[in-house]
């Protein structure tokens, strides 16, 4: 039997909407009166952009179930239009300088997923992984000889607009919206395209249209990413946003497990801390890093977290029947 | 003015002919069985009715309107839905997805209400669920609607994907091998469940079997195929004695 209570409608609003207050008076506590130390505070942004990617490529990998391997590329773009924005623009209050920012750092990223997407979606599995690592570079490639971008040397003095309050509103927006869609009509048909896309194209679904659309909300998030990051650190390059990063991204997605947008959340933020709560080790930092991922993965893959998921869901009904005896 | 006209239809695999000059004439409201030996093309056949194949020559007619060079999702929308020899359940979605995802052209809504889940998507959706949980309890699954779809037992899962056909709202409905697997008892069960939904959906259903059982329990009309070319056509009892059949099938 399934004891679980499910919220719905009115409660449901609520609920979340209790958990965004807490969590944020949280964060304002720590950040305002500097309950963490400096280099922690620094992470805060830092977490939230890579929460945002995370999220945004779990749609590509763990609905569309497509390999993105060029989402730092996205993210790019949305970095460099931006910041172009807001060292060109003048005169508006910095507020709406810094929205209209954002906003057009993810439609220039949601647009060339969508060109991107046309030729490259009709490919599958690998193939795609592979062009979509190819486009990545392109992207990068294409921004490291534009001279409007600065070239190799990139673009500095970037306005430090990123607050943790834009990065934390905007990360849960994105978590909202991704949960949104999956339990919607557009969402449904990006998961069955995933789960058997032979059978989506049967029942009446355009699988490619699908597909892009899919890319291209990730691209839009990313976008946005980039923006919020550029915005940040004040100064970026081209060489910020090249495969490495897109494979870190990636990281968080497998192993916070494809398709759960909780799983990407964590694994981004526990993954963005990891590696700065390991300096003090020093040379052996990124191999304990990289043996950290190991053993999540493991636990992820040999069915010790099924395993354990298990046990507790048991107790939990053990405890139930108890108390109703 | 039959339903579904095909005529001189084939389809060549490099030197391989599957289907040669294949002539199929369906009435609306009519049960029809398509039966033959392994490999006769009876699958190939529901292939290229889908569009999942493109026919080499021969015309498909649906209600006058040629299908050949349509796409699968083209073809579906224009009113033929299918089920498949091996199951193609959308196997992490819930039962009641599955059948959602094939409402996904008759109950629409606009992307952005899909994001936000405002102006009147949960109207819509309800719509969804009340039409979804409907066809279900035909096949009476409405007590899974919460599962995933893999954890279904086999027979169900075959009973899923009628269902999920059947919600694309077909004029005809292709089942390709549906009581595979069953034991009689299911089988029993399905012809019963098939017979309904002819009858309560008014649709006009086309299906594989090697069960004679089962083929000559509820169709109405046979065609039989062998080597990608037709053998015999006409009533089941007729058919399945004719010489011709039962050598194909058995040998000499």
């Amino acid at each position: 039997m399934n004891r679980k209570k499910k919220l719905s409608g009115k409660a449901l609003i609520l609920f979340r909407a209790a958990v965004i207050a807490v969590l944020f008076v949280l964060l304002a506590l720590v950040v305002e009166l500097k309950l963490l130390n400096r280099m922690m505070l620094s992470l805060v942004i830092p977490v939230g952009v890579n929460v945002i990617l995370a999220v945004s490529l779990n749609i590509t990998v763990g609905f569309l179930g497509e390999l993105s391997l060029g989402h730092a590329g996205f993210m790019a773009l949305g970095a460099y239009t931006s910041a172009l924005f807001t060292l060109n623009v003048k005169g508006l209050p910095p507020f709406f300088t810094f929205l209209l920012a954002l906003l057009i750092g993810g439609v220039v990223a949601a647009f060339f997923g969508l060109v991107i997407g046309i030729p490259v979606l009709r490919l599958h599995g690998d193939y795609l992984a592979i062009v979509t690592l190819a486009f990545g570079e392109i992207i990068r490639g294409v921004i490291n000889v534009l001279p409007v971008t600065g070239q190799a040397m990139g673009l500095s003095r970037i306005p430090q607009y990123s607050t943790y309050v834009w990065v934390f509103f905007i990360a849960v927006i994105t978590v909202l919206i991704s949960m949104n869609l999956l339990k919607s009509r557009h969402g449904r048909a990006i998961c069955a395209i995933r789960d058997n896309y032979i059978a989506a194209e049967a029942m009446g679904i355009p699988v490619t249209r699908f597909k892009i659309m899919a890319f291209a909300i990730a691209a839009f998030f990313a976008g946005v990413a980039g923006a919020l990051y550029a915005h940040n650190v004040t100064f970026i390059k081209p060489t910020d946003f090249d495969y490495n990063k897109s494979i870190d991204i990636l990281v968080y997605v497998v192993l916070g497990g494809m398709g759960s947008i909780k799983g990407s959340v964590i694994a981004a933020v526990v993954l963005t801390l990891l590696p700065n709560f390991l300096r003090s080790a020093d040379n052996l930092r990124m191999l304990l890093y990289a043996a950290a991922l190991i053993v999540i993965m493991i636990f992820n893959a040999g069915g010790y977290k099924a395993r354990f998921l298990e046990k507790r869901r048991a107790k939990k009904a053990e405890r139930m029947e108890e108390k109703e005896v | 003015m039959a339903l579904l006209e095909v005529k001189n239809l084939g389809i060549s695999f490099g030197g391989l002919r599957a289907v040669d000059g294949v002539n199929l004439e369906i009435k609306e409201g009519q049960l029809y069985g398509l039966i033959g030996p392994n490999g006769a093309g009876k699958t190939t056949i529901f292939n290229l009715l889908t569009g999942v194949y493109r026919p080499t020559d021969g015309t498909i007619l649906l209600d006058g309107v040629p299908l050949v060079g349509r796409k699968p999702e083209q073809i579906c929308q224009a009113g033929v839905a299918r089920t498949f020899q091996n199951i193609r359940l959308f196997k992490k979605m819930t039962v009641l997805d599955n059948v959602k995802l094939a409402l996904h052209n008759q109950v629409r809504y606009s992307l952005v209400k899909s994001l936000l889940h405002l102006f009147g998507y949960k109207k819509a959706e309800e719509d969804m669920n009340a039409r979804a949980m409907e066809i279900l309890k035909v096949f009476e699954l409405d007590g899974q609607a919460d599962y995933l779809a893999s954890n279904l037992p086999y027979g169900k899962q075959r009973k899923l994907e009628i269902a999920r056909a059947l919600a694309t709202n077909p004029k005809l409905l292709l089942l390709d091998e549906p009581a595979a697997g069953m034991n009689p008892n299911e089988t029993e069960e399905l012809m019963k469940t098939i017979r309904f939904v002819r009858d309560h959906y008014k649709i006009t259903i086309l299906l594989i079997e090697h069960d004679m059982k089962l083929v000559s329990g509820i169709c109405e009309e046979l065609f039989v195929l062998n080597f990608g070319t037709e053998l015999a056509h006409g009533e089941p009892s007729a058919v399945l004695n004719n010489p011709e059949v039962v050598k194909a099938y058995l040998g000499n």
